[in-house]
């Protein structure tokens, strides 16, 4: 007898259903792939990027690279002083960045490490125009007028012989092209001529053959008065001798730092390591617990105010269960706004609520209930709003428990009360699951609500996530808190799954 | 054939909307009372002289700073033109996402010959500020507060005076202005207290003078808060800007009087955000020329309570537009109610403004 593997030959067949099946899953992804690619390019890659600007931290080296380069190898102390060839870094550094107005960002990036260093940059920035460049400048292209035009530099960047006046031209005209502003009339800027002076008198370079008349500017260089840059910043602004300031620059150097997320934790990157702030100044822990206690208070609240209404919900019958249902989902429907400036009218000292418990005589004129502007404030107004996201789970698992199982358990002896306890409450845990972890999720990272009505003692992390992003202008800080809570997030996530179990979570 | 005739209007409302040359510029400011003075005073003349260019108006002053950037790394500007705080314009400037301007050359000179940089004088606080009013933050109370037995506040210190004028209070989320007031009050001399401010003894001890009423004090964080609040009597004494409290007492009649000691003096105005294209630019400079002269200064404040930042504008300051009073006595810088005034000081608040604002913040939440 002949098989019929032999006749249509089993590898063939085989490969047949392989491909078959591969085309059906090729199909399948093309399916899902508009949400993959709209999730990935309207979630995954903003959120990727806001995350890593927690520990990005590129323009302090990339503005400042020589300042940077050099305070490297110092052992910065109390008793450091800055020395003379720092601030020739510092100049040749800031008088690039001015140029195209990078000094000040760095100022204010630096600035949330350490006061004052905002106003230091801006101020320098304008003071060292005054720092006597043109007079080389002009000293310089009379010697040598074709120093005047940019073609000339160009020519001078090509060569090796100085190094410093090559990597400076260089760096400057990346920066003017970065902002659109090069082109072949533009001027060379007044510190190039201190900088190509400085590299032709400096000892290591011989006279050599080039493109630079050296004999005919050596002499007139050693005629022009030395600028001394030191002194000039130090009369710019005494806070350039602070060790403190080139010991913030110093520690902000390296292109990725951990300093946003001690910030978060209430520590301070310090020179021996993070340090914890003091007491006044700390902020994130407080309010990271605070945001727990009440997220989970919420969600207490909710299941506690929830968990009736739904199985009143779901043992009415179908006609008037629906009816109820929309008085559930209106509020739902109506702006956010609107329901938490409700509850500002009726939560208020001279609101609804203290004025009707005046009114029947239970509390008196002058002792009204603090019930606003505080954590009962947010904890009322949140809870109510995020009621129906607690019902609705709870009323559809509810839905699916035959009244057959309660029946029986009391027809076999049981009390109500027992029956409701083993035989009812245990099918509906997987309800409970889902609605706490819904209301949880989404109180955790609650912003308008209390900002609205929590004053200072109900507001939520994400509150002050906003007003880094927003107004503080402080996106590292604002991206590590949120990475934090992020993190915290999937971590309460882990225990949940680890203690309920994520399989008992049903939404109907 | 129903979608082809549909897609062909379409496309026909597309050529006809493209047809007509207007350009549209997108002008951003605070909203509400101050938005609509603008329009009043400066974006309706101005379309009416120039029928091809149409002004669009964005409320998004607010978040100004952060969304301007979030435009750059984006690399697509929308903004054509905003109002913002000095504050937030030296922000910007040093983000170097405003652009640097020289007033005498963009504006107009006032009507007397003055150079613009003279008629603005000390308005001129960033390279990338061109002012356009001067408000204040100052305090607001209600005159029908049984307890305070007939007394009226007439020092900025009786906000810290719990016995003699008791009740709820608004104050600012954040620590400016606070600060300063609280330090005035604990007996620091004006012009020493930004000195005294930088220290950490003398912050704390502003705080500690804060801490006296804390617990009598709701933080308002939008400028209609304290308004709001005084009129549902939910306080009786409140700090939020001049034109706000205009509005509350001769708008809405309500029991409330403007104190005007210690007012903080600050200024509004425009930038230009950097990266605008040439054609643009050119609109927006024209705009800003306009809106920016003596006359159109002046204007504004038929509207709103706020004074004009030119001092040749003072002048021709008149009556309100609608409600027929005298503007001139009710602008902060009106000599019966600028006798003891506060310049904010932007430069020092640059600095101090993160590291204070954590330290108000902390105090705050515990």
């Amino acid at each position: 007898m002949v098989s019929v593997d032999s006749i249509i030959g089993r590898n063939s067949l085989h490969r047949k259903v392989q491909r078959s099946l591969r085309i059906q899953k090729l199909r399948a992804l093309g399916l899902i792939a508009p949400l993959f690619i709209f999730i990935l390019i309207s979630f995954v890659i903003p959120i990727g990027d806001m995350l890593f600007r927690s520990i990005e931290n590129q323009l302090v080296s990339e503005v400042l690279p020589r300042t940077t380069e050099y305070l490297k190898s110092e052992q910065i102390n109390e008793d450091w002083e800055p020395p003379n060839e720092l601030f020739w870094h510092l100049y040749v550094d800031l008088a690039i960045a001015t140029e195209v107005k990078l000094h000040t960002r760095v100022g204010s990036r630096l600035n949330y490490e350490k006061t004052g260093i905002s106003s230091l940059f801006r101020k320098s920035g304008r003071s060292i125009k005054k720092f006597g460049a043109d007079d080389y400048r002009k000293a310089l292209t009379e010697q040598v007028p074709e120093l005047a035009s940019i073609d000339y530099w160009e020519l001078l960047a090509e060569g090796t012989k100085y190094g410093y006046t090559r990597d400076a031209y260089n760096e400057w005209k990346k920066r003017l092209i970065e902002n659109d502003d090069f082109s072949e009339k533009t001027k060379p800027s007044d510190f190039l001529f201190v900088v190509l002076a400085n590299d032709i008198k400096s000892p290591g370079a011989t006279p050599t053959q080039g493109t630079i008349p050296e004999e005919k500017l050596l002499p007139v260089i050693s005629e022009l008065p030395e600028i001394r840059f030191k002194e000039l910043f130090l009369d710019t602004d005494e806070d350039w001798a602070e060790p403190d300031v080139w010991d913030t620059i110093q520690l902000y150097s390296p292109s990725f730092t951990n300093g946003y997320y001690l910030n978060s934790a209430d520590f301070k990157k310090g020179s021996d390591g993070p340090e914890l702030r003091p007491e006044n100044e700390r902020l994130y822990a407080l309010i990271f617990s605070r945001t727990l206690f009440m997220s989970v208070t919420i969600t207490l609240v909710c299941l506690l105010l929830g968990y009736p209404v739904a199985y009143f919900l779901a043992n009415l019958p179908m006609k008037y269960a629906n009816l109820f249902l929309i008085l559930v989902l209106l509020p739902f429907w109506t702006s956010l706004l609107v329901r938490t400036s409700a509850w500002k009218v009726l939560l208020q000292n001279e609101g609804v609520i203290n004025d009707v418990l005046v009114a029947i005589g239970l509390i008196a004129n002058l002792e009204r209930l603090e019930l606003i502007n505080n954590q009962t404030g947010t904890i009322i107004a949140m809870s109510h709003i995020l009621l129906p996201f607690m019902i609705l789970p709870l009323f559809s698992v509810m839905k699916t428990i035959h009244p057959s199982y309660v029946r029986a358990a009391k027809s076999l002896g049981a009390t109500p009360w027992t029956a409701f306890r083993r035989v009812y409450f245990p099918q509906s845990i997987p309800g409970i699951g889902a609605g706490s972890i819904l209301v949880f999720i989404l109180s955790i990272g609650y912003y308008i609500t209390p900002e609205l009505v929590g004053g200072t003692t109900g507001t939520f992390i994400s509150n002050r996530i906003a007003y880094h992003i927003s107004s503080s202008l402080n996106w590292g800080l604002g991206a590590a808190l949120g990475s934090i809570l992020l993190a915290v997030v999937l971590a309460l996530y882990w225990v949940y799954d680890r203690v309920v179990g994520i399989d008992n979570v049903k939404l109907g | 054939m129903k979608l082809t005739k549909l897609s062909a209007l379409l496309l026909g409302c597309f050529f006809i909307a493209n047809s007509s040359q207007a350009m549209d510029l997108t002008v951003v400011s605070w909203g509400g009372a101050y938005s609509k003075s603008q329009i009043n005073a400066y974006h309706n003349p101005y379309m009416e002289l120039n029928p091809d260019i149409n002004i669009i108006h964005d409320e998004s002053s607010y978040e100004a700073v952060a969304k301007l950037r979030a435009m750059r790394e984006a690399g697509n500007l929308t903004w054509d033109l905003v109002d913002a705080v000095p504050a937030d314009a030296i922000r910007l400037c040093d983000e170097g996402l405003a652009m640097e301007v020289d007033v005498d050359e963009i504006l107009d000179p006032a009507p007397d010959g003055t150079p613009a940089s003279e008629d603005f004088g000390a308005s001129l606080v960033s390279e990338c500020f061109i002012p356009q009013i001067v408000y204040s933050t100052t305090f607001g109370f209600r005159t029908d507060v049984e307890s305070w037995n007939g007394n009226e506040p007439d020092d900025v210190c009786d906000v810290f005076d719990l016995e003699a004028f008791p009740g709820k209070r608004s104050l600012e989320k954040r620590p400016i202005n606070n600060l300063e007031w609280a330090l005035l009050c604990d007996g620091v001399a004006k012009e020493d207290i930004y000195d005294v401010l930088e220290t950490e003894e003398g912050q704390n001890r502003a705080l500690a003078k804060l801490d006296t009423i804390k617990d009598e004090v709701i933080w308002w964080s939008a400028g209609a808060d304290t308004p709001q609040w005084l009129a549902d009597g939910e306080v009786v004494f409140g700090s939020t800007y001049n034109g706000r409290f205009f509005a509350l007492i001769e708008e809405a009649k309500q029991p409330v009087k403007i104190l005007w000691d210690a007012q903080v003096f600050e200024y509004d105005g425009w930038i230009i955000p950097t990266g605008l294209p040439e054609d643009r630019l050119a609109a927006v400079l024209d705009l800003v020329r306009f809106a920016t002269d003596t006359q159109r200064l002046a204007d504004q404040a038929k509207y709103i309570s706020y004074g004009p930042a030119r001092t040749s504008s003072n002048a021709l300051v008149g009556e309100h537009a609608t409600l027929g009073i005298d503007m001139g006595p009710h602008m902060p810088g009106h000599p019966d109610n600028a006798y003891n005034v506060f310049f904010f000081n932007y430069d020092w608040w640059a600095d101090y403004r993160d590291d204070l604002d954590a330290k108000f913040q902390a105090w705050l939440a515990n």
